[in-house]
C-alpha cells in the first residue's frame, strides 16, 4: 500500500524529523510528544459561463509538535523540513507549555491506546485527481458548462471542482507510527435564471456532495445535469409557499445537513463540556444527560464513523494515534454516545476514545473533530415514494442551501434547492421561497418514517468550520429520505418584508 | 534562500513569459485559548508560501496560471508548473496589462517580522487573576504577523507587514446561565486592556440578575458596533459589481439609489488609522470584483454607500473597463460613518422599550435577491425600559434581516468606535462601526440555546 502514497511525501526524511523532534521533547521534559508531518497538494479550477476564472494549484507542507508538560499542552509548527528545524520546534512546544503552566487550572490526562507501530493506510479512490491532466479537467467543466448554457432559460453557469491530497505522517514516543493518505474531491454547479423585467434571479444546484473519491466520481455527477435546466424553469415559475405547519418528506440531499448541524456538532464532547463556548458554541446535549436524552423518535438512530469507504471524514488512525471505529451516537432516539479524542475520553469515564481528533493542517494543533455521522436507514426497503405516499400536505424538501443553527444545537433553519408541494400522497410541482425552522428535539422528535437502504445516500461538505484559529474539516453523513410531521415552514419573502 | 531572492529568481526563469508575478508570504503566529478557566491549546507557528502567476500568451488572448507552495522549492519550478496551468486554462476574461511600478518601497530588502508567545505575557498574567473569579472563562487570543513581498515582471517590488491581532473574553455566570462577550482587535497587544474587558463583561451579567422571556416579533434594537460590523461585512462581501451588472445580485440596478436619510457612508480605507491594510493589491485568485491581474495596483478608498446612497460596487480593472466604471478594490478594513456622537449608553437612554444586542453569530444568506441573512443573538439579550436596561432576557432569538434594511431602517446612529466583529474576525478583524438603533428588527423565533 505504501507505493500509493504520494512519492514526494515519502521522499521527505520521516524518519529522521521524528527522532529529532520527540528525542528533544523528551529531554527537555516532555511526558508526551507527538510529530505530524503534513503535505496536502490541492487545486481548485473555476468556470463562470464556460470561461475559466481560475486554476489554482497550492501546496502545503509543514511539521507540527505537541507536547505534554507535567499535564499542560504545548505546540509548535514549522514549514521547514529539516531534523534540525524539527527540534527546534519542539523546544518551542515545549517552552510554550511552560510559559502558561502558571495560568492552566487543570492536568491533561490521555486514554491509554495500542500503539501502532509503522502502519500505512490510503482511502479509497480509482484515480488520483493529479493523475489527470489539468487541461482535461477544464475541457469536462467547459463541457458541461456550454450545455447549459445552451439550455433555455439559463442565463448563466458557474461551475468549480475542488481536489485535495492530504499525506500525514505520525509518531510518537509511545511508539506509533502512521503514515496515510487521503483524496477528496468536490464538484459543483449552479445554473442561473434572470429575469430583468421583473429584477428577480433564481438559482438551481447539483446535488452531488463532496466525497472521499477521486477523479472518477466526476462521471457520477454528469447525469444530474440534463434535468437542471427543466427544474430551474419550474422553479422561477413555482408558487411562493403559503407559511405554516408542514409534513416534510426530507431528501437525503438536504437531510445530511440538518444531522451534521443539530446532532453531529451536539454530540461533540469537547462542546457538551464547554471546550468550544467561546467560539463554535456548546451543546444542549450534556455528559448528564447521556442514556437519557430523548433525541428523537424511536426510529432515530445515528452513528459515529470514520470507517466508512469514501467518508470525507474516514481515516485509519487519528490525529492521536488511534485507530478509528464506529459506534452509536443515538439508539432509538436517545442519546447513547460521543464524539471523543484521546483527552476528553477519560473526562467522560470511558477507556478508550473512538478517534476522532484531526487537525486540518500541519499549523494547526489536533482538537475534538466531527466523525461522518449517519442516521440508519430501516431495515426494510421503504421508498421515498413510501414516505410521499403517507403525507396529504406537505413538502418533499431536496437538495441543500442555506444553513444556520444556534450556539447550543436547539434552533435551526434550513433551506434548500428545490421544494415539490405533496398532495394526497402525490408531488404536485414546486414551490419557492421555502424555509423550514424547528428545535432540535421537537424535530427529531417528530420523525415518523425512514426511507430504507436503496435511499440512503452520503452527503457531506469540505468546509466544516470548528476551533480557534479557525480549522476546517471535511466531513460525510449518511442518510436515508425521512418523514416528519408538523414542521414550521417560513416563507422567506414574508420574513423579509 | 530569502524572499526577495524568491521573488527575483521565479521573474528570471519567467523572463520568456508574457508576464509574471511573484508573493512571498511568512507568517508567523501565536495562540492563546482558554475555557472552563483553564489554558487549553495554545502554540505558536510559522510558515513561508511561495505563489506565482504566470502570463502566458495563447490564442485568444492571456492565460493566467497560479501555483503556491510551501514546500522549499526551487522558483523556476514554480514558475514551469504556473505556465503549464496558464496554458490548459486557455484565455482569461480578466487579462489587463499588469500594473507598473509607481513608487519604491525602502523596506524591500527587511526580512519577515514576527511575533512570538511573549505578545501575550501580560495577558497571561491578566489571565490569572481573571480565572480565580467565581465564573467560568473562555477565550481566545491571537497574533498574527504576515510579511508580504509582490515581484512583477512590470518591475513592482513591495514589502508590507500586517499585524492582526484579537482578544475575546466570554465570561458565563457559575451556572452557566448568564453569558458575555467582550472583544477587541489590536495590532499588537499593548493596548489591550483586559481589565476593561472583563468589566464590560462583567456590566452585562449583572443585568441577569433579573430575567425575562420574550416572544419573537418586531423589535426597537439597539446593535452595538461589533453586531452592525457583521451585517455591514455582509453587505460589503456582496457589492461584488459583476453580479449586480448582470442582474443576479441584491445590489443590481441599485447604484445611486438612497438607502437612508441619514449621512451614513460605508467604506474601505487603506489609510485608515489603526486599520491600515496594504496600499497595494495582493491576490492569488481571480473571481468577480478581483483578478490577478491586478497584483501592485494601488488600493484605495472605496465608498460603498456615500451619506446613505449606494456609490460604488467592486470591480477588478478588467471588469471596470467591461462595464465602463472605475476600477473599486475590496478592502480588508470596513468603516461606518455619519452617525451622532453618542455611545451605545446614549442610545440606551434614549429608548422606552427596546432590545439591546450583544453580538450576532451563524449568520447566514436565505434570500440571495434582498439579502436577506438569519442568524442568532448571543451571549447576551437584554430589555431596556424608559433608559435603562432592566433584565436580561432569558434566551437568544433567530433574526431574519437584510443589512440593506439596517441601513434603510436605522433610526439612531452613534459615533464610530473600533470594533471587533464577533461572527466573521477569522477572516475579518479590521472595523470601525457606531451603535445603531433599528425600530423593526424582525426576531423570527425564540432559541433556547444560551
Amino acid at each position: 500500500m505504501l507505493d500509493r502514497v504520494d512519492p514526494q511525501f515519502r521522499a521527505l526524511p520521516l524518519a529522521a524529523l521524528a527522532d529529532a523532534a520527540l528525542t528533544r521533547a523528551r529531554e527537555r521534559g516532555a511526558q508526551h510528544a507527538d510529530l505530524r508531518v503534513e503535505r496536502i497538494v490541492t487545486q481548485t479550477i473555476s468556470l463562470r459561463d464556460g470561461a475559466v476564472t481560475g486554476v489554482a494549484d497550492e501546496t502545503v507542507v509543514g511539521l507540527a509538535v505537541r507536547v505534554l508538560v507535567d499535564g499542560v499542552w504545548g505546540f509548535a509548527s514549522h514549514g521547514d523540513l529539516t531534523p534540525e528545524q524539527a527540534a527546534t520546534t519542539a523546544e518551542q512546544a515545549v517552552q510554550v507549555a511552560r510559559t502558561l503552566t502558571p495560568v492552566a487550572r487543570e492536568r491533561v490526562e490521555r486514554a491509554d491506546e495500542p500503539v501502532h507501530a509503522d502502519a500505512v493506510w490510503v482511502s479509497a479512490y480509482a484515480l488520483d485527481p493529479f493523475d489527470v491532466p489539468t487541461r482535461d479537467k477544464v475541457a469536462l467543466l467547459t463541457d458541461w458548462s456550454q450545455r447549459l448554457l445552451a439550455s433555455d432559460g439559463v442565463d448563466h453557469v458557474q461551475t468549480s471542482v475542488a481536489q485535495v491530497r492530504e499525506c500525514k505522517f505520525y509518531a510518537d514516543l509511545a511508539g506509533t507510527s502512521t503514515i496515510q493518505q487521503r483524496v477528496r474531491i468536490a464538484p459543483a454547479l449552479t445554473a442561473t435564471a434572470v429575469d430583468r423585467a421583473a429584477g428577480g434571479f433564481e438559482t438551481m444546484d447539483t446535488l452531488a456532495a463532496p466525497a472521499g473519491r477521486g477523479w472518477e466520481y466526476m462521471a457520477e455527477v454528469e447525469p444530474e445535469l440534463a434535468a437542471i435546466p427543466e427544474l430551474l424553469a419550474e422553479k422561477v415559475k413555482a408558487p411562493s409557499v403559503v407559511a405554516g405547519p408542514y409534513d416534510l418528506v426530507i431528501d437525503p440531499t438536504n437531510l445530511w445537513l440538518t444531522i451534521h448541524e443539530s446532532v453531529g456538532h451536539a454530540t461533540e464532547y469537547d462542546r457538551a463540556i464547554g471546550y468550544e463556548a467561546a467560539y463554535a458554541g456548546t451543546s444542549f446535549a450534556t455528559p448528564d444527560k447521556l442514556g437519557t436524552l430523548r433525541y428523537g423518535s424511536d426510529l432515530m438512530h445515528v452513528t459515529g464513523d470514520r470507517t466508512i469507504e469514501h467518508g470525507l471524514a474516514t481515516i485509519g488512525f487519528d490525529d492521536d494515534g488511534v485507530a478509528t471505529t464506529e459506534w452509536d451516537l443515538v439508539r432509538d432516539g436517545v442519546l447513547v454516545g460521543y464524539q471523543l479524542d484521546r483527552t476528553f475520553a477519560p473526562r467522560l469515564g470511558l477507556a478508550r476514545s473512538n478517534g476522532c481528533a484531526f487537525a486540518d493542517s500541519p499549523h494547526h494543533v489536533p482538537i475534538q473533530r466531527m466523525a461522518n455521522v449517519s442516521l440508519q436507514p430501516a431495515r426494510e426497503d421503504v421508498t421515498t415514494d413510501d414516505l410521499i405516499a403517507g403525507v396529504e400536505r406537505g413538502i418533499y424538501v431536496v437538495g441543500d442551501k442555506s444553513w444556520s443553527i444556534d450556539m447550543q444545537r436547539y434552533n435551526f433553519q434550513f433551506t434548500g434547492q428545490r421544494f415539490f408541494r405533496i398532495e394526497n400522497g402525490v408531488l404536485a410541482g414546486q414551490l419557492r421561497d421555502v424555509a423550514y425552522q424547528a428545535t432540535t428535539t421537537d424535530f427529531w422528535g417528530s420523525l415518523d418514517g425512514l426511507g430504507g437502504p436503496s435511499t440512503w445516500v452520503l452527503g457531506g461538505a469540505m468546509n466544516c468550520g470548528k476551533a480557534q484559529p479557525g480549522q476546517v474539516a471535511a466531513v460525510s453523513h449518511g442518510s436515508p429520505s425521512a418523514r416528519f410531521r408538523g414542521v414550521n415552514v417560513l416563507n422567506t419573502r414574508e420574513e423579509g418584508r | 534562500m530569502t524572499p526577495q531572492e524568491s521573488v527575483e529568481r521565479a521573474l528570471q526563469a519567467a523572463a520568456h513569459l508574457h508576464g509574471c508575478v511573484v508573493l512571498v508570504r511568512e507568517s508567523s503566529e501565536a495562540v492563546l485559548r482558554w475555557a472552563n478557566s483553564t489554558m487549553t491549546t495554545n502554540g505558536h507557528s510559522t510558515a513561508t508560501r511561495v505563489t506565482v502567476i504566470a502570463f502566458v500568451a495563447v490564442e485568444g488572448g492571456v492565460a493566467a496560471g497560479v501555483v503556491g507552495s510551501a514546500e522549499p522549492t526551487d522558483p523556476a519550478v514554480l514558475v514551469a508548473a504556473a505556465e503549464a496551468a496558464a496554458r490548459d486554462a486557455g484565455p482569461a476574461e480578466d487579462a489587463a496589462p499588469l500594473p507598473e511600478p509607481t513608487a519604491d518601497d525602502a523596506a524591500w530588502a527587511d526580512p519577515a517580522a514576527v511575533t512570538t508567545i511573549g505578545v501575550f505575557e501580560k495577558l497571561a498574567g491578566d489571565l490569572g487573576a481573571v480565572f480565580d473569579s467565581p465564573q467560568r472563562h473562555y477565550g481566545f487570543a491571537s497574533h498574527e504577523i504576515v510579511t508580504t513581498w509582490l515581484g512583477t515582471s512590470t518591475g513592482i517590488r513591495r514589502r508590507w507587514v500586517q499585524p492582526t491581532g484579537s482578544v475575546e473574553l466570554n465570561v458565563k455566570t457559575a451556572d452557566l446561565a448568564s453569558s458575555a462577550w467582550a472583544g477587541a482587535s489590536t495590532a499588537d497587544f499593548t493596548d489591550v486592556d483586559t481589565a476593561a474587558l472583563a468589566d464590560v463583561a462583567a456590566r452585562r451579567l449583572a443585568w441577569g440578575a433579573r430575567r425575562v422571556t420574550l416572544p419573537a416579533g418586531r423589535y426597537d434594537t439597539l446593535l452595538p458596533p461589533s453586531a452592525v460590523a457583521d451585517l455591514m461585512i455582509y453587505l460589503a462581501w456582496s457589492m461584488d459589481g459583476r453580479s449586480a451588472q448582470e442582474g443576479r445580485s441584491a445590489l443590481s440596478g441599485r447604484v445611486g439609489e438612497r438607502l437612508t436619510s441619514l449621512p451614513l457612508t460605508l467604506a474601505c480605507d487603506p489609510a485608515a488609522p489603526g486599520l491600515e491594510y496594504e496600499p497595494f493589491l495582493t491576490t492569488s485568485r481571480s473571481g468577480e470584483g478581483i483578478s490577478v491581474f491586478d497584483n501592485g495596483a494601488p488600493t484605495r478608498r472605496v465608498e460603498w454607500v456615500r451619506d446613505g446612497v449606494v456609490t460604488e460596487l467592486a470591480y477588478s480593472r478588467a471588469e471596470a473597463a467591461e462595464f465602463g466604471t472605475s476600477f473599486a478594490p475590496s478592502g480588508d478594513n470596513l468603516l461606518l460613518t455619519g452617525g451622532a456622537d453618542g455611545s451605545l449608553d446614549d442610545l440606551v437612554a434614549a429608548t422606552e422599550r427596546g432590545l439591546l444586542l450583544t453580538c450576532l453569530w451563524y449568520i447566514r444568506l436565505v434570500d440571495p435577491t434582498t439579502l436577506l441573512l438569519t442568524g442568532l443573538t448571543r451571549d447576551g439579550v437584554y430589555l431596556v425600559e424608559h433608559g435603562e436596561v432592566v433584565a436580561e432576557v432569558d434566551h437568544n432569538f433567530r433574526f431574519n434581516y437584510s443589512p440593506l434594511d439596517v441601513l434603510r431602517g436605522a433610526s439612531q446612529v452613534g459615533a464610530t468606535e473600533r470594533t471587533l466583529p464577533r461572527e466573521w474576525k477569522d477572516w475579518f478583524t479590521r472595523a470601525a462601526m457606531p451603535p445603531v438603533r433599528v425600530p423593526e428588527f424582525f426576531m423570527s423565533s425564540v432559541s433556547l440555546g444560551r
